[in-house]
C-alpha cells in the first residue's frame, strides 16, 4: 500500500513536470506545425543556468534571472533558426530544430566539460516531508498544484486576451490571420516565450527533485513530454497536460513492476495504441485534407 | 541519373582524400618522430631538440563516461609531467601524450582509434569503459600497436587478443568481493541490484553479483533503468518495499549521484554498495551531509602512497584545467591513481623493449612487472593484471572516503 | 528527374561503378604494393581515411534508404535506427562462430543459437583456404540478406497499424517502435539469443575480407572495397526501384496523396512497399554497421542516430540520392576527421595558446557548420536534383537566357 502510494505520488509529480515541457511542444506545434526538438535542451539549459548563476548570487536573484535568460534563449532560437526558414519546406525547419538541439548539447558538453553538475538546494522545496508513510520532497507534493495553477492562467491568457486570440487565429489559419493584420512574427515569438518560461519553471521543479544535470539531461524528459503532447493530441493544451500525467503515472507504474527495462518502451506502446485507436491523440482536432 | 551516383561517390571520396593528404604529416617511421613535426595535432607540446616517443591516450572526454575518462587522463598527464622523458638504449626520448576523444560511444570510437594510430603512437592507454575498448581493439591490432586498458573491467576486452592488456581487476572478481563483503558485514539475505539497461558494464556486474549472491543462499532482485533516466524514486521505493538488506548500484557517476540524493529524500536506510565507478568525488559530494551508507570497491585508497597523493594534489591545485577535470576539488579518484600507474607501466615496457618500435613494445609488455601506487602489477597469459586485492571504502558523509577493509579473493 | 532507359546510360553507369570500385581497391592497396617508407601516412591501412570511407559507405546506404521513404514517398518515419538494430543483431546472431559462442555469451553459458551460417557452409566447402573463404563469404552475404528480410518483415507488421497515421504522428509512432525494439534487445531474459546488454562480437567484419597469404601477411586488402560494393549494389537497386513505375507512384504519393489515389494508385500497398523496402536496406546497412564497429550492441541505435541520418538526408537534399551519398561522406569526414584538431589544446610556435581549443570544441564547431548549412542551403546540397541534372541543365538554362 505504502509502495503503491509512493509510486502514484512520484508518477503524478513527474507527470506535472512533463506537462510544463509538453505545453511548450504543443503550442509551437499548434502554430508552426513544427516539432521543436530543441525544447528539451532549452529545459536542460535552464537547469545549467540555475547552477552557474546561483553559484555567484543568492537564489532570490538567480532564479528570476534564470527565468529571464531561458525566455531570451527561446526567443533567440526562434529568431535565429526558425524565422529565416518560414517559407522553406517543413522538413528543413525540423532539421533546423534538430541542429539547434545538437548545438545546445554540444555547447553544454564543452562548457561543463562533460561532468555532471549538481543543482543547488532550494530552501523549502528541497526539504523532505512524510506523507502517508512515505517520505518525499516538498516539490513532489507541490508540483501538480503549481502545474494546474499555471495551466489555468495560461488558458485564461489564451481565451481572454488579445495575444491569446491572435494565437488561436494563427493556429487556425496562418495566412488568413496574416491577412487580417495579425503580426505573425510577434505572435510566434510570444508562443516561444511562453513555452520557454514554462520550461524554466519545469526545470526548477524537475532538477530540484533530480539534481544531477548532464548535457543530455533534457533529452529524455523532452522526449517523454513530446510523447505526452502527442498522446493528448498535439496542438491541444489540455491534451498535453492530461497526456503528461498519463505518461508520468504509466512510466512509474512500469518501473514498479519487474519489467523495468520496458519503462520507456511501455509508454511508447501506450502511445501507439492510442494513436491506432485515435489517430490524432485524445484531444486532437480531426485533420481535414485540403485538396 | 545512375551513372552520376557513382561520380557523386567518387567526388566525395576524392574530396576526403585531398583533405586527408593536406592534413597528414607525411611518412615518418613508426613510433618515433622528429620533435615538433606536427604541433597542430598533439596533446602536449613537444620541446624541440631531442627525440620524441608518443603515447596515445584513448579516453572519453565527452558523452556518458566523460567524467571518469577525464580523471583517468588526469593521472596519466600528472605522471607525464613528473617523468616526461624515457631512456631507450642510452638515448633520451621525450614522451608526448596524444589525446583522442572516443566520445564514450562505440560508433565514434573507430575513428578516434585511427586518429591515434595515424599519429604513430608507440602504445595506447585506455579506455575508461570496456565497450569502446573492444571496438577499437581491432584497429590497434591491425596497426600492431599494444593497448593497455586502465580500468576497463569486462572479461572480453583481453580475451583472445595478444595486443590488449589491462592493469585492473575484472568484473567477476569485483562482484565476488562485494558479495563477500555484503554477506560478512551486513549479513545480507536480500539484495536489490540496479543497472542501466543495455550497458555492458552495469549489467555484467549485476549478473555476476547475482550469480555469487544466489549461490550463497541470498535472494536478488534486479532492475534496470533506461539511459538518461533521472527519476529513481520508484526503484528505490521498490527496494525498500522488498526489504532489501543491501542495494547494489554499479552505475555511471551521473546516475549514482541521482540515486544517492533521491535515496536520502526517500529515507532509505539499507546500505549502498558500489563498484569502482562510484569511487568519485561527485558521488562523494552527493553523499555529503546525508545519512546514506555508501560502500564502494576500488583500486586505490587515498593515503596508500602519500608521495603520490601530495604530488597529484599539488598538480590539481596548481592547474585550473586539471581541477575542472577532477570535478572542482582535489579528492583523488582511484582511476586517477590507475592512470598514473598505467603510464609508468608503459614506460617500463618501452625500456624493456629498448626501442621505440610498437612491435617491440608489444612483445615486451606482457612480461613487465611494476609496483605502482595501486599495488604490484604483472600480467597473466591472457593479458589481465594479476590482482587479488580490492579496497572497500565507505563515505564518511563529510566529503571523504575511509578505508573499510581490504578484501582478498577467496 | 530524367529517366535513363537507354542502354548507353546503363553501360555508363556500370562503367562508373566499376571504376569507382577499382579506385577504392587501388587506394587501399597502395600500402600493400609499395614499401612502407614510401606510403603516405594517409594511405596506411589504419589511417582515418579508410575509417571514414567505410563508415561513409555504411551510412550512405542508411541515408539513401531513409531518403526513399522520407524523400521519395513523403512518409516521415523516424524508425531507421530500429531497423538498423534489427539488421545488426540478425547478422551478428547468425554469424558468431560456434567456437566463440561461449566467450561471447559468457554471462549466459553459451548461446541458444547453436549454429552459425559460415560454419554451416564450412561443413560443405571446408574451413581452410579457398573453401573457408567461400563459406565465410557465403555466410556473410546470406546473413546480410536475412538481416534485411527480418527488418522488412518487422516493418510489415509495424506498418499495418502505423502507416494509416499522418505525417508527424507517423514519425513519433515509428520512433516509438525503434525504442521498443531497443528495449527488447536489451532485455536480459532474452540474453541467450541477444546477449542482453553485452556486445555480440567475433563475427566476420570488413577486415575478414582481406586476403592473407602465408604467415598472416595481407596480399590484397578488400576491407574498404566490401562495404562499397554492398552499398553500391543496394543503392543501385533503390535507383532501379525509384525509376520504375513504383517509383513514379511513390513520387505521386509524396506530391499529393488524394490526387495519387484518384489516379488509381493503391495508397496502402505502395506505402507499405516503400516502408518495407526502406526497412530492408536499413537492415542491410545495420548489418554493415555491425561489421564496421565489430560488434552489435543495442545501446548505439538511439534516436540520435536516426536524427543524424535524417540530418544527412536533408543536408544532401530530400529526394536526391547522389545528394545523400555526398552529404554522408562530407558529414562523416567533417565530424570525425577534419575537425579533430579542434579537440586538442594547441600551443603555437610563438608560445601563444590558441583560445577555445579543448575537448568538445570540435563538436561545437561542427554543429555550427551544420546550422549554417541548414539555414543557408535550405534545399540541401543537391536539392531534389541528381548529379546528371547539374551537368545537363546548366547549358540548357543558359541557352534559355540567351534567347530571352
Amino acid at each position: 500500500m505504502e509502495f503503491a502510494i509512493s509510486v502514484l505520488i512520484s508518477g503524478i509529480s513527474v507527470g506535472g513536470q512533463y506537462a510544463l515541457i509538453a505545453i511548450g511542444y504543443t503550442m509551437v506545434y499548434g502554430i508552426l506545425r513544427l516539432i521543436n526538438f530543441a525544447h528539451g535542451d532549452v529545459f536542460m539549459v535552464a537547469g545549467l543556468l540555475g547552477i552557474y548563476l546561483s553559484a555567484s548570487m543568492p537564489l532570490c536573484l538567480s532564479l528570476p534571472l534564470v527565468f529571464l535568460l531561458t525566455v531570451l534563449l527561446g526567443f533567440c532560437i526562434e529568431r535565429a533558426a526558425y524565422k529565416p526558414l518560414r517559407s522553406a519546406p517543413r522538413m528543413s525547419v525540423m532539421i533546423s530544430a534538430i541542429g539547434v538541439s545538437y548545438l545546445i548539447q554540444n555547447t553544454a558538453t564543452y562548457v561543463t566539460g562533460g561532468q555532471p553538475m549538481t543543482y543547488p538546494v532550494i530552501p523549502f522545496l528541497s526539504d523532505t516531508v512524510k506523507i502517508a508513510g512515505t517520505s518525499t520532497k516538498w516539490v513532489t507534493i507541490l508540483t501538480p498544484f503549481l502545474v494546474l495553477a499555471l495551466v489555468l492562467a495560461l488558458t485564461q491568457l489564451i481565451n481572454h486576451t488579445k495575444t491569446g486570440m491572435a494565437m488561436r487565429a494563427v493556429a487556425k489559419d496562418f495566412e488568413t490571420s496574416q491577412l487580417m493584420g495579425i503580426k505573425i512574427n510577434s505572435v510566434i515569438s510570444a508562443t516561444f516565450v511562453i513555452g520557454s518560461a514554462l520550461a524554466a519553471v519545469g526545470s526548477m521543479l524537475y532538477f530540484t527533485n533530480f539534481q544531477a544535470i548532464t548535457p543530455t539531461a533534457g533529452a529524455l524528459p523532452g522526449l517523454r513530454a513530446f510523447v505526452a503532447a502527442v498522446v493528448g493530441g498535439i496542438g491541444s493544451i489540455p491534451g498535453a497536460v492530461v497526456g503528461a500525467f498519463i505518461i508520468g503515472i504509466c512510466e512509474n507504474v512500469i518501473k514498479s513492476t519487474q519489467f523495468t527495462v520496458f519503462s520507456d518502451a511501455g509508454t511508447f506502446a501506450l502511445l501507439i495504441l492510442i494513436l491506432v485507436v485515435k489517430p490524432t491523440g485524445l484531444f486532437g482536432e480531426k485533420v481535414t485534407d485540403k485538396v | 541519373m545512375k551513372k552520376f551516383l557513382a561520380s557523386a561517390l567518387s567526388a566525395a571520396m576524392l574530396l576526403s582524400l585531398l583533405a586527408g593528404c593536406g592534413g597528414g604529416s607525411g611518412s615518418t617511421p613508426a613510433g618515433s618522430t622528429p620533435a615538433g613535426s606536427n604541433p597542430a595535432s598533439s596533446g602536449t607540446p613537444a620541446p624541440a631538440g631531442d627525440k620524441v616517443i608518443k603515447i596515445g591516450v584513448f579516453e572519453p572526454a565527452s558523452g556518458d563516461s566523460a567524467s571518469g575518462g577525464k580523471k583517468e587522463t588526469l593521472g596519466i598527464q600528472f605522471a607525464n609531467s613528473e617523468t616526461p622523458t624515457v631512456d631507450i638504449g642510452g638515448e633520451t626520448y621525450t614522451v608526448q601524450l596524444v589525446l583522442s576523444d572516443n566520445g564514450s560511444s562505440t560508433d565514434k570510437a573507430p575513428s578516434a582509434a585511427a586518429n591515434l594510430v595515424s599519429q604513430n603512437v608507440a602504445i595506447v592507454l585506455g579506455s575508461y569503459g570496456s565497450g569502446v575498448s573492444m571496438v577499437a581493439s581491432d584497429i590497434f591490432k591491425e596497426a600492431g600497436v599494444a593497448a593497455m586498458g586502465v580500468t576497463c573491467t569486462n572479461p572480453n576486452v583481453t580475451a583472445g587478443n595478444d595486443h590488449y592488456f589491462r592493469i585492473c581487476f575484472l568484473d567477476n572478481f569485483q562482484a565476488q568481493i562485494l558479495v563477500n563483503f555484503a554477506m560478512e558485514k551486513f549479513d545480507a539475505k536480500v539484495a536489490y541490484c540496479l543497472g542501466e539497461a543495455g550497458n555492458e558494464y552495469d549489467q555484467g556486474l549485476v549478473a555476476f553479483f547475482k550469480q555469487v549472491f544466489e549461490a550463497n543462499g541470498g535472494k536478488v532482485i534486479t532492475d534496470s533503468f533506461p539511459t538518461n533516466n533521472s527519476d529513481f524514486n520508484s526503484y528505490l521505493n521498490k527496494a525498500k518495499a522488498e526489504g532489501a538488506d543491501v542495494i547494489f548500484t554499479p552505475v555511471s557517476i551521473a546516475y549514482a549521484t541521482q540515486i544517492i540524493t533521491q535515496a536520502q529524500s526517500l529515507g532509505i536506510t539499507a546500505p549502498f554498495l558500489g563498484s569502482d565507478t562510484l569511487d568519485d568525488n561527485m558521488v562523494l559530494d552527493a553523499a555529503n551531509g546525508t545519512d546514506i551508507q555508501l560502500y564502494v570497491s576500488t583500486f586505490y585508497q587515498e593515503g596508500g602512497a602519500p608521495e603520490f597523493d601530495e604530488g597529484i594534489k599539488n598538480y590539481i591545485n596548481s592547474n585550473s584545467a586539471a581541477k575542472d577535470a577532477n570535478g572542482g576539488n582535489d579528492t583523488i579518484a582511484a582511476v586517477t591513481a590507475m592512470g598514473y600507474d598505467a603510464y609508468y607501466v608503459a614506460l617500463e615496457a618501452i625500456k624493456a623493449a629498448g626501442s621505440a618500435d610498437p612491435a617491440a613494445i608489444k612483445a615486451a609488455l606482457g612480461s613487465v612487472t611494476y609496483t605502482g601506487v595501486s599495488g604490484a602489477i604483472a600480467f597473466d597469459s591472457v593479458g589481465d593484471a594479476v590482482r587479488d586485492t580490492a579496497y572497500i571504502k565507505h563515505s564518511t558523509n563529510d566529503g571523504a572516503w575511509e578505508l573499510e577493509t581490504v578484501q582478498k579473493a577467496s | 528527374m530524367i529517366e535513363q532507359k537507354s542502354k548507353k546510360g546503363a553501360y555508363l553507369f556500370a562503367a562508373a561503378c566499376i571504376l569507382l570500385l577499382a579506385a577504392v581497391v587501388l587506394l587501399e592497396n597502395v600500402s600493400v604494393f609499395l614499401p612502407r617508407e614510401k606510403v603516405p601516412s594517409v594511405l596506411l591501412p589504419t589511417s582515418q581515411l579508410f575509417v571514414v570511407l567505410k563508415k561513409g559507405a555504411v551510412y550512405s546506404l542508411a541515408a539513401v534508404s531513409m531518403n526513399l521513404l522520407n524523400g521519395f514517398t513523403g512518409l516521415f518515419s523516424l524508425g531507421q535506427a530500429g531497423f538498423m538494430l534489427l539488421g545488426a543483431y540478425t547478422y551478428a546472431i547468425l554469424t558468431v562462430p560456434v567456437a566463440s559462442k561461449d566467450t561471447v555469451y559468457y554471462l549466459y553459458g553459451g548461446s541458444a543459437v547453436k549454429f552459425s551460417l559460415q560454419d554451416l557452409f564450412g561443413a560443405l566447402f571446408g574451413t581452410e583456404g579457398a573453401g573457408g573463404a567461400l563459406s565465410m563469404g557465403l555466410g556473410v552475404v546470406l546473413a546480410m540478406v536475412l538481416a534485411g528480410c527480418v527488418a522488412a518483415v518487422f516493418a510489415y507488421f509495424i506498418g499495418l497499424p502505423v502507416l494509416r497515421l499522418k505525417s508527424d504522428y507517423l514519425a513519433i509512432a515509428t520512433l516509438g517502435f525503434a525504442e521498443i525494439l531497443k528495449a527488447v534487445f536489451q532485455w536480459q531474459a532474452l540474453g541467450p539469443i541477444t546477449n542482453g546488454a553485452n556486445m555480440l562480437q567475433d563475427f566476420p567484419t570488413f577486415s575478414s575480407f582481406n586476403i592473407t597469404g602465408a604467415g598472416g601477411k595481407v596480399i590484397l586488402r578488400l576491407s574498404t572495397f566490401f562495404p562499397f560494393l554492398v552499398s553500391m549494389i543496394c543503392i543501385a537497386m533503390i535507383c532501379l526501384l525509384i525509376n520504375s513505375s513504383y517509383g513514379r507512384a511513390f513520387k505521386a504519393i509524396r506530391e499529393d496523396e488524394t490526387a495519387a489515389e484518384a489516379m488509381g494508385i493503391n495508397l496502402a500497398k505502395h506505402k507499405m512497399l516503400s516502408f518495407c523496402t526502406s526497412a530492408f536496406f536499413a537492415g542491410v546497412s545495420g548489418a554493415l554497421f555491425a561489421m564496421f564497429v565489430n560488434n552489435a550492441q543495442a545501446k548505439v541505435y538511439t534516436t540520435t542516430m536516426t536524427y543524424e541520418i535524417l540530418l544527412i538526408v536533408v543536408i544532401g537534399g530530400i529526394g536526391s540520392i547522389s545528394g545523400s551519398c555526398i552529404a554522408t561522406f562530407l558529414y562523416v569526414a567533417c565530424s570525425e576527421w577534419w575537425l579533430r584538431f579542434l579537440d586538442n589544446e594547441t600551443v603555437l610556435d610563438s608560445g601563444m595558446k590558441v583560445p577555445f581549443l579543448r575537448a568538445g570544441f570540435r563538436m561545437v564547431v561542427f554543429s555550427v557548420v551544420i546550422m549554417i548549412v541548414v539555414l543557408f542551403f535550405r534545399r540541401g546540397i543537391m536539392g531534389d536534383k541528381e548529379l546528371p541534372d547539374l551537368f545537363k541543365r546548366r547549358p540548357k538554362a543558359a541557352g534559355k537566357e540567351e534567347t530571352a
